[in-house]
């Protein structure tokens, strides 16, 4: 097995892509407090997902989604959803920045796990151009609902 | 012969990373030989001048290769070279003929044009099993005209279901748009039914051949068929050419949609008349180049004989079928009989796009996703497969390669 296959396909992404962090059934407009939602779709490759966040009274996050892709996008969304239950607004909106950022970087970058938690391990995948969108694809739903649950919050 | 014709294509001994490169995704597009890749030096340090226009040497050199590319495809799939017209790709044909059907519909082209008309009440029929190019085009026409768009649905087998075509294909049938083989699932359909139930009703049959003038012999006069499109880098030429093949009759009488230089008689600042077939659909500086590549191709093809590549893809196509079917946990898409060298099929457990990573690091190439055919998928229940495509360099070895390194896919991805 090359070296590269085992940087892509990290144990933590194996994990995270069948055990799934957030996949659960969506509430939509049941939701009370402030929220948003996302539906976004990788048009080559027809993964998709629907993703919706919700910010707490205490300024916490609720993520949920549905969604059918690969391993890598899955993963994504699953391990988004562990960070964000552990995170409030402003720390997501940090880690999605340092996270759009490593998987940009081609490999050069090494994700900082203080921060990261386990999107860290998706730093393999900046080797791959053909798999960011897929990485990134659950990223785009919540940094988009987020916007839209911002948004409400204000009105 | 197959065996010696595989060390024409230099890029089949392209190393990927550690592996020899398999290539099973000539559905996508194919490799080219060297004599393709030499014409366009040949052609540019030789030849190259604008074609249709100038009296001098080079040019009339450069109009002869561009006509010659004419009559070479004509030789491959029958008719007459002005009954061939170049466009950007196949989807470019398959749109000049919706796109100029639209025309004819709002009262461009005139009292010949008016055959083609479309309006509220006349249907366009396609099936569950079109590429993207041969859907969207006619759901835009449909839009367009307020005409109604229909389809023929597919079995489980993966093959056209004609138990109601006289229903869905009626008296209201103004245009019948169908592909010859599916791209995704390799199903030949058969087009004289088809085109004789078109007949019956007195629907234009429009021939998506992307994925049959490559791999079998085609007659498009002996089809029947009124127009047909395919594309240039799919039968070992190059990208940036398609073929739109129409009927005299009809070519000369639907409306061009792109319209400018070298495509008229007559202007005035008021209006314009317009060429016969094929200039009148040509507007604009061509790929001069490429259709000369293409024509190298051509006659590489026909000198290996279409009929040898089709027995040599369904040798291949069989061990591919036979393997794919025998590893556990993978279900084929289709299972029709009349099939060329393709094989889609769906990894439990495990996205089309990680089984085409594991296999890109065992040095096979596949095509994953959808496949520009995702209503086809979704007939399945599945929004993507991994598919494996043969072309006439490719052997044995890449089929053994190909289904050791697929067998590893699911213990690779932690499942039995």
């Amino acid at each position: 097995m090359s070296t590269q296959m085992q940087q892509l396909y990290q144990q933590v992404i194996l994990d995270h892509s069948r055990e799934r962090v957030g996949d659960s059934d969506l509430l939509g407009d049941a939701v009370a407090g402030p929220h948003g939602s996302s539906h976004q779709v990788n048009p080559t490759c027809g993964d998709e997902i629907e993703l919706e966040t919700e910010i707490n009274a205490d300024g916490g996050l609720d993520v949920r989604w549905s969604g059918d892709g690969c391993s890598i996008s899955m993963a994504s969304a699953s391990v988004l959803s562990e960070l964000a239950a552990d995170n409030n607004v402003a720390g997501m909106l940090d880690i999605e920045a340092k996270f759009h950022e490593l998987m940009h970087s081609r490999g050069t970058l090494e994700g900082d796990e203080e921060i990261l938690g386990d999107a860290a391990a998706f730093s393999g995948v900046s080797k791959f151009p053909a798999r960011i969108k897929c990485a990134l694809l659950s990223w785009v739903a919540f940094k988009d609902a987020l916007n839209q649950a911002q948004t409400s919050l204000k009105e | 012969m197959f065996s010696r014709l595989r060390n024409d294509f230099p890029i089949l001994d392209t190393r990927v990373g550690e592996s020899a490169l398999s290539y099973l995704d000539s559905g996508a597009t194919s490799q080219k030989p060297q004599c393709v890749i030499d014409t366009f030096t040949e052609y540019y340090s030789q030849r190259n001048a604008a074609v249709h226009r100038g009296a001098h040497s080079l040019a009339v050199m450069a109009t002869d290769a561009f006509e010659a590319g004419r009559e070479a495809v004509a030789n491959l799939v029958g008719g007459s070279p002005e009954q061939v017209v170049w466009t950007k790709n196949a989807t470019e044909a398959l749109n000049v003929v919706a796109l100029g059907i639209d025309r004819a519909s709002h009262g461009f082209g005139g009292v010949a044009a008016q055959r083609f008309g479309l309006g509220p009440g006349d249907s366009i029929v396609v099936t569950e099993m079109e590429h993207h190019a041969n859907l969207v085009p006619w759901q835009q026409l449909a839009q367009s005209t307020g005409a109604t768009l229909r389809w023929i649905p597919v079995t489980d087998s993966g093959e056209l279901d004609l138990s109601d075509l006289d229903t869905i294909v009626d008296d209201t049938t103004k245009v019948f748009a169908f592909t010859h083989v599916s791209n995704v699932l390799g199903t030949i359909n058969p087009v004289d039914t088809l085109v004789a139930r078109a007949r019956n009703v007195g629907a234009l049959v429009v021939l998506d051949a992307c994925q049959s003038v490559p791999h079998m012999p085609v007659n498009f006069v002996d089809l029947d068929v009124d127009f047909a499109a395919f594309s240039a880098h799919k039968a070992l030429g190059p990208t940036g050419l398609g073929t739109l093949w129409g009927k005299s009759e009809l070519l000369n009488a639907l409306p061009p949609v792109l319209t400018g230089g070298s495509m008229i008689t007559t202007v005035t600042m008021e209006e314009s008349q317009f060429m016969a077939a094929p200039q009148r659909f040509e507007a604009g500086t061509q790929p001069v180049a490429e259709v000369a590549a293409f024509t190298t191709a051509v006659n590489y093809l026909a000198e290996v004989g279409l009929d040898k590549i089709f027995d040599h893809e369904r040798e291949l196509g069989t061990v591919l079928l036979d393997g794919v079917a025998a590893i556990p946990g993978i279900t084929v898409l289709g299972s029709s009989e009349n099939r060329i060298g393709t094989v889609a099929f769906d990894v439990d457990g495990v996205h089309a796009h990680d089984v085409g990573q594991y296999l890109d690091s065992q040095g096979v190439a596949v095509r994953v996703g959808h496949h520009c055919a995702q209503p086809l998928h979704r007939r399945f229940g599945v929004t993507a497969s991994t598919r494996a495509s043969t072309y006439l360099y490719n052997n044995a070895e890449d089929c053994r390669r190909f289904l050791t390194a697929l067998a590893e896919v699911r213990p690779f991805f932690g499942l039995q």
